[in-house]
């Protein structure tokens, strides 16, 4: 999931304070790289491609006349351009990702292994269905450990990312409403606290969006839901454990109520990870969830995607699911692809093809690794985690709701900033010159100067006691008065703080020929 | 638990610091009706190479393209990836990194992301792009409610050569967004017929070329038409190599275009993860759907990139947002990318070339076959041909020599009426040799 820095474009505040300079511009081994557009040869390639036996010359003027603009390298060079480019990069391999409701948790290579198999990676989607048959077993085996975890009748496993997933399951909703004389509910009601996808897609998908207000401990309004619970409500959308770290203890009476007033109840699951294995969803009263499997189930994320986001269904909703989906027969497994015939009720189809199957892949690796015993460890180990953090960062910081335990993800507020001229922002940016990739910041909403941290099982308790004590020098360097620290911070990231405000009010999206003083022209067409 | 770094002693210490008694105490919020002592019905933790063992049983199970004679494509395509993509791409700062929001220690990711812009405005001849979606159908979905922002229309027009996968995809995500969606029929020709639907009401008209079946189609005149009416034209593309011979959907006057990248960079993976491209006319750019990257200077005065324009998205306008979209395919659009920069223009150029040479190759010796009808006159490197009785049953009984001949159009859109229409594709990995193994299967099953 995503929210940083929610509607605050940074912008340099403080005059440049760089100590030693080089007289290139570079910082020691970490390389200024220039674009592929300045690096590039209009006439190289890093390809040796065999010749063509026939030419174009049936094609006419379709073909393409003018150059295209695109400057090749040779592999060393490329090789050196990329390199130099990721060593620019935070990553869960170098460091804590402790973005509350978004993380990273360790990506196992094993995953990468077996999903680059040959019987994986080099598999077409329309290739006839008796040549994918370990494909679908795996598709169905997949489906079988996320209804088991999640205690719920159906899936369909084609959205691809968290976001998908909910349109997929609002979309399940509202065809079941059509189909039992219901197609008249127009509202969705979503807590204040929730991620903005959730009333995104309800508007999308055509509902006014209403809010639920929340409780002074930082659940929903239990009372405030039961009063907009009218019958012009088609769904609830709450995520639970919630954006706060928090599980919502009136869950199973909010499934109850929404029930009763005749709505589904959608549940966003992108911390699923908090209660894998120790709690079931269906058990709760939920009628549709997606589950981010970068999230929960260790799936790389690189630098924002892809993401998968599959959708267990309540028996109610299974009908509607979207094509294709996996049966399993006496003759083995099939694809089903059309909804038309084989389900009337089938909302439709969320993609082309049959969804992410590579994070399937990687995300069966990580159940099977893992095991029932495995994943009950996860969520047991990343509370522990997280309400370690909280603990140790008590003492100088303000936990957001500091009775009682949190989840997955510890809140805190900035109340322990106030007087110290230095905002959420600015810790975060002093966080990276200590070597920690900032929290998420400002989300939830509900929670003023939110710093929102979640660090996963996969981290060691030194990591996490490095992470604090860092965090708690800062803490006091803040408070002491120390405020260029922050203000000008980063110092020593490969950049200094970017200016985003620039950014946004002259975008410049590509890079054009002028911007270039030595430009070669590109090559002619041939 | 390999992956599990807490020992027993380091969970007793951090209990006592926290200053509860079990872990259980952490769990105290989860209603007593819903916490679950027993472990699940699920088998137990296994070893690196128990795992590995299960997986590569099931890939097993499966016939990978590169096995022989191979001629699927239909929206995804069989192409040489350079090792060093791979290789690339699994670096732990680019594999392991997540979402850009921290410009400062993401420079790379984003550095990244905007030469992608720039190869991907540059391919589909448009002035910006986006930093990729989730695949090429949800990018043409994505593109038809943009239409609908841009024009206040709801109509859309989808070509009957639309890959029918696609245009289920758009109606089912556009319809529930409000927008009328008028499906034309499947057609080896279709693209004409959608001059006669475009109207006053009309949002947007959806072409694809090459089509489905493999046709080329110069769109300038649809393109034409559609403005005259105040509609936007929007050019799908699924083979994302032909942009490297034919004209480019912004010099046919397209104000959208869209496209599966897979065929740059990245592996079948039946089906997903695949990468989107998008890209539009810059005064469009404000109504785009995804994320942005732009170039601007850090407090120094250097040259840097950040994601920009996040205005339009949906965790700063929440309800209000351009869509609901929270991710892009990163990794997938690295691989393009990277893969991409290895070819550059001439080896772009040179690879669409041998596509289409491979393909008029393909063609020659399939005619030859008694039986065989090619439909596509012009085509790129994928074509349709009519074959005497079902195409998907002659596709099954192939596949007792070895060959996996295409992809039956019945299988895509099983309503159309042409189940005899087989769908074929070449491309630089086809050899000789398999195209023979092919004509010789089909000689003799289609007369």
């Amino acid at each position: 999931m995503t929210m940083q820095n929610v509607g605050r474009p940074t912008r340099p505040q403080a005059a440049s304070q760089s100590g030693h300079t080089s007289l290139t511009g570079g910082r020691g081994l970490l390389q200024d790289e220039a674009l592929i557009f300045e690096l590039g040869g209009w006439d190289k390639t890093g390809v040796d491609l065999a010749s063509a036996d026939h030419d174009a010359s049936d094609l006419g003027d379709l073909v393409r006349a003018a150059p295209i603009g695109l400057p090749g390298l040779s592999e060393p060079e490329a090789m050196r351009h990329y390199v130099r480019l990721s060593q620019k990069n935070h990553a869960i391999d170098l460091a804590l990702y402790p973005l509350g409701s978004c993380t990273m948790k360790h990506n196992p290579r094993l995953n990468e292994k077996v999903a680059r198999l040959a019987g994986f990676g080099d598999l077409h989607p329309m290739a006839p269905q008796s040549t994918v048959q370990g494909a679908l077993a795996l598709m169905d085996r997949l489906a079988h450990w996320l209804k088991t975890l999640t205690g719920m009748p159906a899936i369909a496993l084609s959205p691809k990312a968290g976001a998908h997933g909910e349109l997929c399951g609002l979309l399940a909703i509202r065809a079941a409403h059509e189909a039992n004389g219901q197609g008249h509910r127009r509202t969705v009601l979503v807590p204040t606290s929730a991620h903005g996808t959730n009333p995104a897609t309800a508007a999308f998908v055509g509902y006014s969006v209403v809010e639920i207000a929340q409780t002074d401990d930082g659940r929903v309004d239990i009372v405030d839901l039961a009063a907009k619970l009218s019958p012009d409500v088609a769904a609830i959308m709450v995520t639970n454990p919630n954006t706060c770290g928090l599980f919502e203890r009136d869950v199973i009476e909010i499934g109850r109520l929404t029930h009763e007033a005749g709505a589904y109840f959608y549940c966003d699951g992108a911390n699923f990870n908090a209660i894998v294995g120790r709690v079931r969803p269906g058990d709760l009263g939920v009628d549709a969830m997606h589950i981010n499997l970068h999230k929960t189930f260790s799936t790389p994320h690189g630098g924002g995607g892809p993401g998968a986001g599959p959708v267990v269904l309540s028996a109610a909703l299974a009908p509607f699911a979207p094509a294709p989906w996996v049966v399993a027969g006496e003759g083995g497994f099939k694809l089903v692809e059309e909804t038309i015939e084989e389900a009337a009720q089938g909302f439709g189809r969320m993609s082309a093809f049959h969804g992410q199957m590579g994070m399937f892949v990687r995300a069966y690796a990580y159940m099977l690794s893992h095991g029932a015993d495995g994943l009950r460890q996860v969520a047991e180990d990343a509370v522990l985690n997280a309400n370690y953090v909280k603990a140790k960062l008590s003492p100088v910081m303000t936990a957001a709701f500091p009775d009682g335990p949190c989840m997955h993800e510890a809140l805190f507020d900035d109340a322990w900033l106030e007087g110290t001229d230095i905002t959420t922002l600015d810790f975060a940016k002093a966080m990276i010159d200590e070597g920690f990739h900032p929290m998420t910041m400002y989300f939830p909403l509900v929670v003023h100067g939110a710093m929102l941290i979640e660090p996963t099982e996969t981290e060691p308790k030194q990591e996490l006691d490095r992470f604090c004590e860092a965090l708690t020098a800062l803490a006091l360097a803040a408070k002491g008065g120390d405020v260029d620290r922050f203000k000008g911070a980063p110092y020593l990231a490969p950049l200094r703080r970017l200016d985003e405000t620039q950014a946004a009010r002259k975008p410049r999206l590509t890079w054009r020929p002028e911007d270039k003083s030595v430009s070669p022209a590109p090559l002619a067409a041939e | 638990m390999r992956y599990l770094p807490l020992t027993p002693t380091d969970r007793a210490e951090m209990l006592a610091t926290i200053g509860v008694g079990t872990i259980d105490d952490l769990f105290s919020d989860v209603p007593e009706a819903a916490r679950r002592a027993a472990l699940f019905d699920l088998p137990l933790h296994a070893g690196e190479l128990e795992v590995e063992r299960e997986l590569a049983g099931l890939a097993a199970m499966n016939r990978p393209a590169g096995a022989g004679p191979f001629f699927c494509g239909a929206g995804a395509y069989r192409h040489h990836v350079p090792a060093t993509v791979d290789h690339i791409i699994q670096r732990s700062e680019f594999l392991t990194s997540y979402t850009p929001y921290q410009p400062e220690i993401a420079q790379g990711t984003l550095q990244v992301l905007f030469e992608f812009q720039t190869q991907v405005a540059a391919l589909t001849g448009l002035d910006v792009a986006n930093a990729s979606m989730y695949d090429g159908s949800t990018a043409c979905a994505e593109a038809v409610m943009m239409s609908q922002r841009v024009t206040r229309r709801k109509k859309a027009v989808l070509s009957g050569g639309l890959h029918p996968h696609y245009a289920a995809t758009t109606q089912t995500i556009a319809h529930a967004e409000g927008m009328d969606i008028v499906r034309q029929a499947a057609a080896i020709d279709a693209e004409a017929a959608v001059l006669d639907a475009i109207d006053a009401e009309t949002a947007c008209v959806v072409v694809q070329t090459p089509n489905v079946f493999g046709v080329v189609t110069d769109v300038t005149k649809i393109a034409e038409a559609a403005h005259a009416a105040g509609a936007l034209l929007i050019v799908v593309t699924t083979e994302a190599v032909s942009y490297g011979l034919l004209k480019s959907p912004g010099e046919m006057g397209a104000d959208i275009a869209v496209a599966e990248g897979q065929s740059i960079g990245n592996g079948l993976n039946f089906g997903g993860p695949y990468v989107g491209l998008f890209a539009c006319r810059e005064k469009l750019v404000r109504q785009m759907p995804g994320r942005l990257c732009g170039e601007t200077v850090d407090a120094e005065g250097r040259r840097g990139f950040v994601l920009t324009l996040s205005t339009r998205e949906q965790h700063i306008r929440r309800e209000k947002a351009t869509s609901n979209i929270c991710t892009n395919s990163g990794l997938c659009a690295l691989a393009f990318t990277i893969h991409l920069s290895l070819l550059g223009e001439r080896g772009l150029r040179e690879l669409a070339a041998l596509n289409h040479s491979k393909a008029r190759e393909l063609r020659d010796a399939l005619a030859a076959v008694p039986g065989v009808e090619v439909l596509t006159s012009r085509f790129f490197n994928e074509f349709a041909i009519r074959l005497k009785g079902d195409a998907a049953s002659v596709v099954e009984t192939m596949l007792a020599d070895g060959v996996v001949g295409g992809v039956p159009f019945s299988r895509l859109d099983p309503h159309a009426g042409m189940d005899d229409v087989l769908l074929v594709t070449a491309t630089e990995t086809t050899t000789s040799e398999h195209i023979q193994a092919f004509a010789s299967a089909l000689a003799g099953r289609t007369a």
